[in-house]
């Protein structure tokens, strides 16, 4: 028998979501943490990709680069972009007939669109933003679930969610909780084509027009570096020294929901549980005292700099470094300090 | 007639939820329970359409009684009909058997009075999991429109919405037929301010409570606990983090407070040449 471990590659105008390829290597992971249940019952574990869209071989080829064994693929011209229904339905058709164990999506837009659906219509349960996931035994000697942990409560509470009786076992991720797994040089197994076309009675809305967003190209969450700000900036204007300090260090400007709400800066710059999560390797809070809500949603960083005038700011808890100071006197020092770093560089 | 439909919830205040340092566990007294802000955005921008077509809003909500409180509040802001579902029986269902309950109870509404829109709002603020909503439209066979920004067109003679949601990247206009469902960002509309009549109204205004009694029946498997494929296994507190060193520029200056903090910056893998930087 085959246990199949089954993420969903998700992809916009033919380009495919890094998290899928982070879900990939969850997913290459849960697979290997059965392998003492695989001996004994000589089964496989198999990770999958399952494609949705229009011309898509490209993208079902990247997934095999990141470790699928094999990626369905669904191509029609009626799912160039993405629909609720459609998607809904020719997802659920293929979870009937293959019959996964798991089934991981990312937690974007897209997916929590996409996965309630899925969960709804094959009858089965999903745990949304999971932060955690392994394969466990909920008592010795019982075969293993997905152990899905996710916080509620704004961050204030964890919990871990079983599926017992359902299958596939659905949960969805957020982009950046889990890291990217390398890229393997060779490709090594199938891309199976699923005959499948998107029939009329599928169809129940229609995209009429696609508005660019203007200024949308900050990434926050695919950043290096992260220079964020906090209510302790005090007004929009102190942004610009932080965008000074980040481009210095080539890195993108982030931002606590206090500065958000107070319309300081756009959402797009929004860290923390109700922006983005992120994981650069050097997250510079200034200003931000620390809320739960803000930490889950950087605590992942590689380095941690919090500056902050209140010592008993929580962000000092999770800091790996901290400066109880003034902001306004730290900023500008360090933008002085990398510029004189990078030119002893250049007379070198 | 146009005939709008709110399922909201009522939910603790999590920005004020806070933990017990000593017993790892959530303090829930004193924490204030409101209206979710999604579904207070949601129930605003139905009401505005309801003003615009000449039609009429209800309200639904599970949870337990106090959750009248919520329903009330709806009726200030302009609803018109409020139904509690409420009964031992629903306790503990996850977000599947949740949706059971509230398309039961819609399909019944929509019997009586046949329904147009059906508004949620993206996600509630203490579970987040903005699964309820696409639940609701797959079982009712609906179309669903996520992260609604804005209604641009309710046309009621030609059967057809038109609805802009935003994802990560843009924004999309989407036409589906009616009866639709929705799920609304803040931005959909703005809370208005009650209006006397409405107020006066809200304050004797008592909502239909709906159980398991009665007015409709439901499967009894499909409810709670028993009905839910998910359960929690098991909760605690998050990880704590190890705090690293502190200075106090008051103590050490400025520059030898941002001096050593480079110096650690630098140390972290990949740091060093991803600013081209040599240590």
């Amino acid at each position: 028998m085959n246990r199949r471990f089954w993420v969903y590659i998700e992809q916009e105008d033919g380009k495919a979501h890094q998290v899928s390829w982070e879900l990939l290597g969850v997913a290459r992971r849960l697979a290997d943490e059965i392998k003492d249940e695989l001996e004994k019952t000589g089964d496989t574990a198999l990770v999958e990709g399952v494609l949705v869209g229009h011309q898509m071989d490209e993208v079902a080829r990247e997934a095999l680069h990141f470790g699928a064994d094999n990626v369905y693929v669904v191509d029609d011209p009626a799912a160039k972009h993405y629909l609720n229904k459609p998607y809904t339905e020719v997802l659920t058709h293929l979870v009937k007939k293959h019959q996964p164990e798991v089934m991981l999506v990312g937690a974007t837009t897209l997916g929590r669109d996409l996965a309630g659906a899925v969960a709804t219509s094959v009858g089965t349960g999903l745990t949304a933003d999971t932060t955690h996931l392994a394969m466990g035994s909920p008592k010795e000697g019982q075969p293993k679930l997905l152990m899905a942990t996710r916080p509620a409560f704004g961050g204030n509470v964890i919990a871990t969610i079983l599926c017992r009786n359902h299958r596939p076992q659905m949960a969805t991720v957020r982009p950046r909780v889990f890291p990217m797994p390398s890229r393997l040089a060779e490709a090594k197994s199938n891309i199976i084509h699923e005959d499948i076309t998107i029939t009329p009675d599928m169809v129940n809305a229609e995209i009429v027009e696609i508005i660019t967003k203007k200024g949308s190209d900050v990434k926050v969450d695919y950043a290096d570096v992260i220079v964020a700000g906090g209510r302790g900036l005090g007004n929009a204007k102190g942004f610009e020294l932080l965008q000074q300090l980040a481009t210095e260090l080539g890195g993108v400007v982030g931002a606590s929901r206090a500065c958000v709400d107070a319309h300081w800066i756009s959402y797009d710059h929004q860290v923390g549980q109700t922006g983005k999560t992120v994981r650069p390797k050097l997250y510079i809070a200034a200003g931000i005292s620390g809320a739960i809500q803000h930490k889950v949603g950087m605590q992942e960083s590689d380095f941690i700099l919090a500056i902050n005038r209140d010592p008993n700011a929580p962000i000092f808890e999770i800091a790996s470094m901290g400066i109880v100071g003034d902001l306004y006197e730290v900023i500008p020092s360090m933008i002085n300090q990398i510029r004189a770093l990078k030119e002893a560089q250049h007379v070198h | 007639m146009f005939h709008a439909l709110v399922s909201i919830k009522q939910v603790p205040d999590t920005t004020n939820i806070r933990i017990d340092p000593e017993t790892n566990n959530l303090i829930r007294q004193g924490v204030p329970t409101i209206l979710n802000p999604y579904d207070a955005h949601a129930v605003a921008a139905a009401v505005e359409w309801k003003r615009k077509l000449n039609g009429k809003v209800t309200i639904i909500t599970m949870g337990p009684p106090a959750a009248i409180t919520s329903l009330r509040e709806c009726i200030e802001m302009g609803a018109d009909r409020a139904i509690l579902i409420s009964d031992r029986a629903f306790a503990g269902a996850d977000t599947w058997a949740t949706s059971y309950v509230l398309t039961e109870v819609i399909q019944a509404v929509h019997k009586e009075d046949p329904l147009d829109l059906i508004f949620f709002g993206k996600q509630a603020i203490d579970g987040d999991t903005a699964q309820v909503g696409p639940g609701v439209a797959v079982r009712l066979d609906l179309p669903v429109v996520t992260y609604a920004v804005k209604i641009h067109e309710v046309n009621t003679a030609e059967k057809f919405v038109v609805i802009e949601r935003k994802t990560e990247s843009r924004n999309e206009v989407i036409k589906a037929k009616l009866p639709a469902v929705m799920t609304c960002e803040k931005e959909i509309a703005d809370i208005p301010y009650a209006s006397l009549p409405d107020l006066v109204y809200s304050l004797r205004y008592e909502p239909e409570v709906w159980t398991t009694e009665g007015p409709i029946t439901f499967d009894p498997a499909q409810l709670g606990l028993k009905g839910s494929p998910t359960t929690v296994f098991r909760t605690g507190t998050p990880e704590k983090h190890k705090a690293g060193e502190v200075l106090k520029t008051a103590e050490t200056g400025v520059d030898v407070a941002v001096k050593t903090a480079f110096d650690k910056i630098l140390e972290v893998e990949g740091v060093a040449s991803m600013l081209g930087v040599q240590r």
